[in-house]
C-alpha cells in the first residue's frame, strides 16, 4: 500500500481531530481536516488552565498546531459537513460551501457540546446574573478577573457538580467524568485569585478517577480550604439584595441547608455534539442511549464504527479528558492503516 | 286470535325486561338523596322533559356525538339503535293498519310477516313492505360493521375495542342473531308466498328456488323469537343494560343531578349507562402514547359493575379529562374515578346470578382515617394586609423564570400586592385530593384559607392551574381567584399593562387543570394574541393534550411520562413555532425536556413584551433590578 | 450486672439481620424506581414540608431500606404530596408513589402511620 495515494478526511479540528490528522499525515496519508469554526482547537481554546497539573491550555494548543503543520494536511475551516455517504469503496461528503469531498477513509472527531445549563431552570442560569457555568468561569480566568455582574468581587462562591450529567431529568444518565476534577481545579484557582473567598462544592459523589486527581482533591482541602458539602442543589433563588440562595440537603448531617452566595458556578456536563448528531442521522452511524457515537466494540474496537472505513476518536464517543483524547486519536491511526491495507490487498 | 307457540320466548323476554326496567328505575329513584329526588320530579314534569326527550332521540337513537367524533362507529351505533326503533315503530303501525285488529299485542307487530304471509303484494301494502325491508337493510348494514369490528376494530376507525365476558358473548351472539334470523325467516315466508319487497322478496324467491322454503321458515321464526328472548333476559347482566339505563340517566342529568363526591344512585346509573363504545380508550394518551390499555374509563366502569377491586385502575390515570369530554353518553368519568380513589382498595365480592340482577344498594364509605391532625407542625398564621395576593405555588418555585416574570408584570402594572409564598408556602392541597386524601387536604386548605383571609385581599392570583382549581372549587374564600393569565388580561384591558407586539409565532398548550378542569380556555389565548402571533394546533380547547406530567398519576414511571410528553410536544410543534406557550409550571417543566422548541409560560412572553416606557414609569420598585431594564435596552 | 456497653450500642446500631425489611420489599415490588435512589438529598432540599419541620424523604428512603420502620412511620404522614421532589430527582425515582406505598404497607400490616 502506498499511503501517498490514500486520502483521509478528519471531521472536526479539536484535540482529537488535530492529533489524529497530524499522526495520519506523519504516516504519509493525504489528510483533509474540516472544521466548522474559523479557528482550530475546539473547546481547549476557551479553557484557561488544565487539570491535573494546571498547565496553560495554550501549550496544548501550540502542540496541536505544530501537529497539523504538515504539507499533506489540507485544512478547511469555517466548513460544515452536511452528510456522509459511502459510495463503493470511498466516501463522499457535501460541505456547507457547496463542495464535494472524497476520501478512502473518514475519521469522525466531532467532539462534544457543553450541556446548555439554562435547561436546568431551577438553577437559574440565564435568569440570575451571578449564576455562571464552568465555561464562563474559564473565560473570566482568561481575562484575569472574576467579578459579579455588578462589578463586585465575589466572596462566597458555590460550585454545583453534575449539572446535566447523571440526571434523568436532563436526559443524560451518564457521568461526564471531568466535572468533578474541573470543579476542584476551578475552586483552587478561584481561591488563588480571591484569597478571601469562601468556596463550597456541592456534590452527589466525587469521582476522581484520573491520574493525580485525588491528590488535587486533597490539596484543595489541605491548602485551599475548599468546603465540600454532600447534597444535590435542588434550586437557586435570588433575594432582594441580589444574593443567591441555594437550597440543598446536607445529606451527611441529614438536615436541609440554605446558603447565601455571591456567585454560583454550574459544572456543565458533556453531550454529543449537534454536528455529530447530524452526521449520525445522514450516515447511519450508530449512536447509543447516551446519544454519543457507539464504538463497534468497547474493548478492541473503541475507534471503529458500524461502517467499515469510518472511525472515531475522542469525545464523540464518550466524555474523555485531553490525555485520553490524544491517546484515542493516536490509536485511530493503527485502525485506519489496517483498514486501508486490507482494502488494497 | 292469531297465536303460535314460537312467540313465547319473545313474550317472556319482553315482559321480563319491561318489569325489570321498572323495578330497577324505582330502586334507583328510591336511592337518590332527597334533594335529588325533588330535582328529578321537577325535571320530569318540567321543562327538562322536552330537553330529555330531544336528547334521547339525538344521542340514544341517532348517536350524534359518536357520529361527530367517529362517523363509521356512529353509523354502526345509529343503524342498530335508530334502525331497531324504526322497525318497532313502523312494525307496530303496519300491524295496526293491516293486522287482525287495532292495538295488537307486541308479538304481532314483531312477527307480522308470519301471521300475515300474503301481505305486501299491492299498492300501499307494498310500500310498507318496502319500508320495512329498507329499515332491515339499514340495521343489517350496521350489524355487518359491528361483526367486522369484533374481528378488526380498524374497520370502524377505532384502535382498541373493549374486552368481553362470557355472558356478554352469549348476549352479543343473540343480538347478532336477531336480525339475520328475522331476515331469513321473513325471506323464507316471502319465498313461499311470493311476497316481500326488494330484500326479503328477492332473497326469498332465490332461496325458494333451491330450498324447501315452506319447511325452513318455521324454524327461523323460532330462532328469531329465541334470540330476542335470550337477549332480553340476559340484558341486565351485560353491557347492553346501558340501553334502558341511559334513558334514566338522561332524565336525571337534565334535572340537574350531578355525581358529587360519594358513591350513590347517580354514579351507579352512570356506571350502567356505559355502552363500552371505546371512545374513551381512543382518547386516552396512556393508551396511544404509553401503551397502557387496561385502565381506561370503560374498564373502570366495567370493574365497578363487576364489584372488582378497581383501585389500581382508578389510580393509574392522568385525570386529564379528555375521555370525560368525549364520552358520548356524558358520563362524569373524572368524578367517578375520584370517588374510587377516595374509597381505595376494596375486597372482591362473590356474587350470585340473582344478586347480579338486583345488586345490593350500597354506599361504600371510605375507610375512616386516623383523626389525628397531620400537619400540626405548621407555624401560626401571620399575614400582612394587602389588596392583591400572589401565590406562585410549589411548582412555580422550580421555574424561576415564571416567578420573576410575574414579579416584573406585577411591578410594571403598579398594583399593590403581596407575594404570599415568596419564601415557599404550604401546598394548596390539590395533590392530596387527587390521591383521594380529602381529610389531609382539608387541613392544608384551612391553613391557607386563614392566611388569605387575614391578608384582607380581594383578589388572589396564582400561577399554577393546580392551585387555581382547588382555590376556586374547594376553598371557601371571599376573594376573587384568578389564574395569572386572567389577571394579565385584566391588566391589559384596563390599561395598566402596556405591551409591545413580539414578532414570534406561538402555539398554546392548554393545561388540563386550567382548560378542561376549570373551563379557562380563552383568556390565555387572548393574552397571547395580544403579544404574539398565535397559531392553531390540532389539539385545541377540549381536545388539548396532557403534557404527561400530571400530579394525578403516581403509578406511571418517569419514562412513560416522558414518552407521553415527547409525543404531545411533537404534535404541538408540528408547525415549527418559535415558542410552545403554556400556562402551567408543571406543563412547562415537563415539555422543556421533551422538545427542542423553546417552551415558555405566558407570563414570560408577556414580561418580555412589557414596553420600556412602562418600566421607566414604575422603576425603583422592589425587585426591580438594573438587569431587567438592560435586557430591554 | 447490667451490660452497659451493649444496651448503649443497641440503640445506635442498625441490626440489619434482625430488622424487618419487608416494607422495602413491598415498595420495590410495586415501584422499582425506589431502588434507584443515590441519596443525593435533592428531594429533601426542595421539600415543602421540610421547610417547616424535620422531614427528609431521603432519610425515610434509606431507613425503610434498612428496616428502621419505627422512625419512618412517625414521619411519613407529614408529606403533602406536592411533587417537587419528583421533579428534582436526578434518578427519576417516583417519590410520591414511594411515600404512598410505604403508607399503604404500614396500613396493611395494621400499623397505622402516625
Amino acid at each position: 500500500m502506498h499511503s501517498m495515494d490514500k486520502s483521509i478526511i478528519v471531521i472536526g479540528a479539536g484535540t482529537a481531530g488535530m492529533e489524529a490528522a497530524g499522526q495520519l499525515a506523519k504516516e504519509g496519508f493525504n489528510v483533509t481536516l474540516v472544521e466548522k469554526e474559523q479557528d482550530t482547537g475546539g473547546h481547549v481554546k476557551s479553557w484557561f488552565h488544565l487539570f491535573p497539573d494546571r498547565r496553560d491550555s495554550k501549550e496544548v494548543l501550540a502542540y496541536l498546531n505544530t501537529q497539523i503543520c504538515r504539507e499533506n494536511i489540507t485544512l478547511l475551516t469555517g466548513t460544515t459537513v452536511n452528510n456522509l455517504e459511502k459510495k463503493h469503496d470511498s466516501f463522499v461528503m457535501n460541505t456547507s460551501d457547496g463542495n464535494e469531498l472524497k476520501a478512502d477513509a473518514v475519521v469522525v472527531t466531532t467532539g462534544f457540546d457543553l450541556f446548555r445549563s439554562e435547561r436546568k431552570e431551577e438553577y437559574g442560569y440565564g435568569i440570575y446574573d451571578n449564576v455562571i457555568t464552568s465555561a464562563d468561569l474559564e473565560t473570566m480566568f482568561r481575562k484575569g478577573e472574576v467579578k459579579r455582574a455588578n462589578g463586585e468581587i465575589p466572596e462566597k462562591i458555590g460550585i454545583v457538580h453534575c449539572v446535566g450529567s447523571r440526571d434523568e431529568k436532563s436526559g443524560n444518565l451518564y457521568c461526564s467524568k471531568l466535572c468533578c476534577v474541573t470543579a476542584v481545579k476551578q475552586a483552587i484557582e478561584l481561591k488563588e485569585m480571591i484569597p478571601a473567598a469562601k468556596i463550597f462544592c456541592f456534590y452527589m459523589d466525587i469521582r476522581m478517577g484520573g491520574a493525580l486527581y485525588e491528590e488535587m482533591y486533597r490539596e484543595a482541602q489541605e491548602n485551599y480550604e475548599i468546603n465540600f458539602i454532600r447534597g444535590k442543589v435542588s434550586e437557586i433563588s435570588e433575594d432582594i439584595n441580589n444574593k443567591l440562595i441555594a437550597k440543598v440537603e446536607d445529606t451527611l448531617v441529614g438536615r436541609p441547608l440554605k446558603i447565601g452566595l455571591d456567585m454560583m458556578v454550574l459544572m456543565a456536563g458533556m453531550e454529543m455534539s449537534e454536528t455529530g448528531r447530524k452526521i449520525a442521522l445522514s450516515s447511519g452511524l450508530k449512536t447509543g442511549d447516551n446519544r454519543f457515537f457507539s464504538p463497534a466494540d468497547h474493548h478492541f474496537g473503541s475507534n471503529k464504527s458500524n461502517l467499515s472505513g469510518v472511525f472515531y476518536a475522542g469525545t464523540c464517543t464518550a466524555p474523555m479528558n485531553i490525555t485520553d483524547t490524544i491517546s484515542h486519536a493516536r490509536a485511530v491511526v493503527s485502525d485506519v492503516i489496517d483498514y486501508l491495507k486490507g482494502k488494497s490487498n | 286470535m292469531q297465536f303460535d307457540p314460537f312467540t313465547i320466548p319473545f313474550d317472556i323476554g319482553l315482559y321480563f325486561i319491561l318489569i325489570y326496567a321498572v323495578v330497577r328505575c324505582v330502586r334507583w329513584f328510591m336511592d337518590l338523596s332527597r334533594p335529588d329526588k325533588l330535582r328529578l320530579q321537577r325535571g320530569f314534569f318540567g321543562r327538562a322533559f322536552g330537553q330529555s326527550i330531544r336528547e334521547i332521540f339525538m344521542e340514544s337513537l341517532i348517536h350524534r356525538k359518536i357520529l361527530k367524533s367517529n362517523p363509521r362507529l356512529g353509523y354502526m351505533h345509529m343503524s342498530l339503535a335508530f334502525g331497531w326503533f324504526l322497525l318497532i315503530l313502523f312494525g307496530t303501525i303496519e300491524a295496526d293498519i293491516f293486522g287482525e285488529s287495532h292495538l295488537n299485542a307486541p308479538y304481532k307487530a314483531i312477527f307480522f310477516k308470519f301471521f300475515n304471509p300474503e301481505h305486501g303484494s299491492t299498492g300501499f301494502e307494498a310500500f310498507f313492505a318496502f319500508l320495512m325491508d329498507l329499515i332491515l337493510a339499514f340495521i343489517l348494514s350496521g350489524l355487518f360493521l359491528a361483526v367486522l369490528k369484533r374481528f378488526s376494530s380498524k374497520v370502524v376507525g377505532m384502535k382498541k375495542t373493549t374486552r368481553l365476558k362470557p355472558l356478554d358473548k352469549i348476549a352479543l351472539t343473540s343480538l347478532w342473531l336477531i336480525f339475520p334470523s328475522r331476515l331469513l325467516a321473513e325471506s323464507f315466508t316471502s319465498g313461499t308466498y311470493g311476497t316481500g319487497s326488494f330484500l326479503t322478496g328477492s332473497l326469498g324467491s332465490w332461496l325458494a328456488s333451491f330450498l324447501p322454503a315452506e319447511q325452513l321458515a318455521y324454524p327461523f321464526w323460532w330462532l328469531y323469537s329465541l334470540a330476542l328472548g335470550v337477549f332480553f333476559i340476559l340484558l341486565p347482566l351485560t353491557r347492553y343494560m346501558h340501553i334502558p339505563t341511559e334513558l334514566f340517566l338522561i332524565f336525571a342529568r337534565n334535572s340537574g343531578i350531578r355525581t358529587g363526591d360519594q358513591t350513590g344512585s347517580y354514579s351507579e346509573i352512570q356506571t350502567y349507562s356505559c355502552s363500552s363504545c371505546g371512545i374513551c380508550i381512543d382518547a386516552c394518551q396512556l393508551n396511544f402514547s404509553a401503551g397502557i390499555t387496561n385502565i381506561q374509563s370503560a374498564y373502570l366502569l366495567k370493574g365497578i359493575r363487576n364489584n372488582d377491586n378497581v383501585n389500581d385502575i382508578a389510580q393509574n390515570c392522568l385525570l386529564c379529562g379528555r375521555c370525560d369530554k368525549k364520552c358520548p353518553v356524558g358520563i362524569e368519568l373524572t368524578p367517578i374515578r375520584m370517588i374510587r380513589r377516595r374509597i381505595g382498595e376494596t375486597e372482591k365480592e362473590k356474587t350470585t346470578v340473582l344478586k347480579r340482577y338486583l345488586p345490593d344498594r350500597k354506599n361504600i364509605v371510605p375507610v375512616k382515617s386516623n383523626d389525628k391532625q397531620v400537619y400540626n407542625f405548621l407555624p401560626a398564621v401571620e399575614s400582612e394586609k394587602t389588596d392583591i395576593l400572589f401565590f406562585a405555588g410549589c411548582m412555580t418555585h422550580l421555574n424561576p423564570a415564571i416567578k420573576n416574570s410575574m414579579i416584573k408584570i406585577l411591578n410594571a402594572s403598579g398594583v399593590k400586592y403581596k407575594f404570599l409564598d415568596e419564601k415557599g408556602g404550604v401546598c394548596c392541597g390539590r395533590p392530596l385530593m387527587l390521591s383521594g386524601q380529602d381529610k389531609e387536604a382539608r387541613e392544608l386548605i384551612n391553613y391557607n384559607s386563614k392566611l388569605i383571609w387575614k391578608s384582607g385581599a380581594h383578589t388572589l392570583v396564582t400561577s399554577c392551574p393546580i392551585c387555581y382549581k382547588v382555590f376556586k372549587e374547594s376553598y371557601y374564600l371571599d376573594v376573587e381567584v384568578l389564574h395569572h393569565t386572567q389577571f394579565i388580561k385584566m391588566l391589559i384591558e384596563d390599561g395598566s399593562l402596556k405591551l409591545n407586539f413580539l414578532r414570534k409565532r406561538v402555539v398554546y398548550h392548554s393545561p388540563c387543570e386550567l382548560g378542561r378542569g376549570s373551563g379557562v380556555y380563552d383568556e390565555p389565548k387572548d393574552v397571547l394574541k395580544h403579544v404574539a402571533r398565535l397559531e392553531k394546533t390540532d389539539f385545541e380547547d377540549d381536545n388539548s393534550l396532557c403534557c404527561g406530567g400530571s400530579l394525578a398519576n403516581m403509578k406511571l414511571s418517569f419514562r412513560q411520562k416522558s414518552k407521553i410528553a415527547h409525543d404531545a410536544a411533537a404534535e404541538l410543534t408540528k408547525g415549527n413555532p418559535d415558542i410552545l406557550a403554556t400556562a402551567c409550571p408543571l406543563c412547562k417543566k415537563t415539555f422543556s425536556s421533551a422538545t427542542e422548541t423553546h417552551v415558555a409560560d405566558i407570563s414570560e412572553i408577556v414580561a418580555e413584551a412589557i414596553s420600556l416606557v412602562q418600566i421607566k414609569r414604575n422603576s425603583g420598585k422592589k425587585y426591580f433590578s438594573i438587569k431587567e431594564s438592560a435586557d430591554i435596552l | 450486672m447490667v451490660d452497659f456497653g451493649f444496651s448503649l450500642l443497641k440503640a445506635r446500631q442498625i441490626n440489619y439481620d434482625h430488622n424487618d425489611r419487608s416494607i422495602a420489599g413491598y415498595i420495590y415490588e410495586r415501584e422499582p424506581s425506589f431502588r434507584l435512589c443515590i441519596e443525593c438529598g435533592g428531594c429533601s432540599a426542595t421539600c415543602t414540608t421540610g421547610n417547616f419541620t424535620r422531614f427528609s424523604l431521603r432519610e425515610i428512603n434509606i431507613l425503610i431500606k434498612r428496616g428502621e420502620n419505627e422512625e419512618v412511620r412517625h414521619e411519613i404522614r407529614k408529606c403533602m404530596l406536592c411533587g417537587k421532589c419528583t421533579l428534582v430527582c436526578p434518578r427519576g425515582v417516583n417519590t410520591r408513589n414511594v411515600i404512598t406505598l410505604a403508607k399503604e404497607a404500614f396500613q396493611k400490616r395494621g400499623i397505622n402511620a402516625i
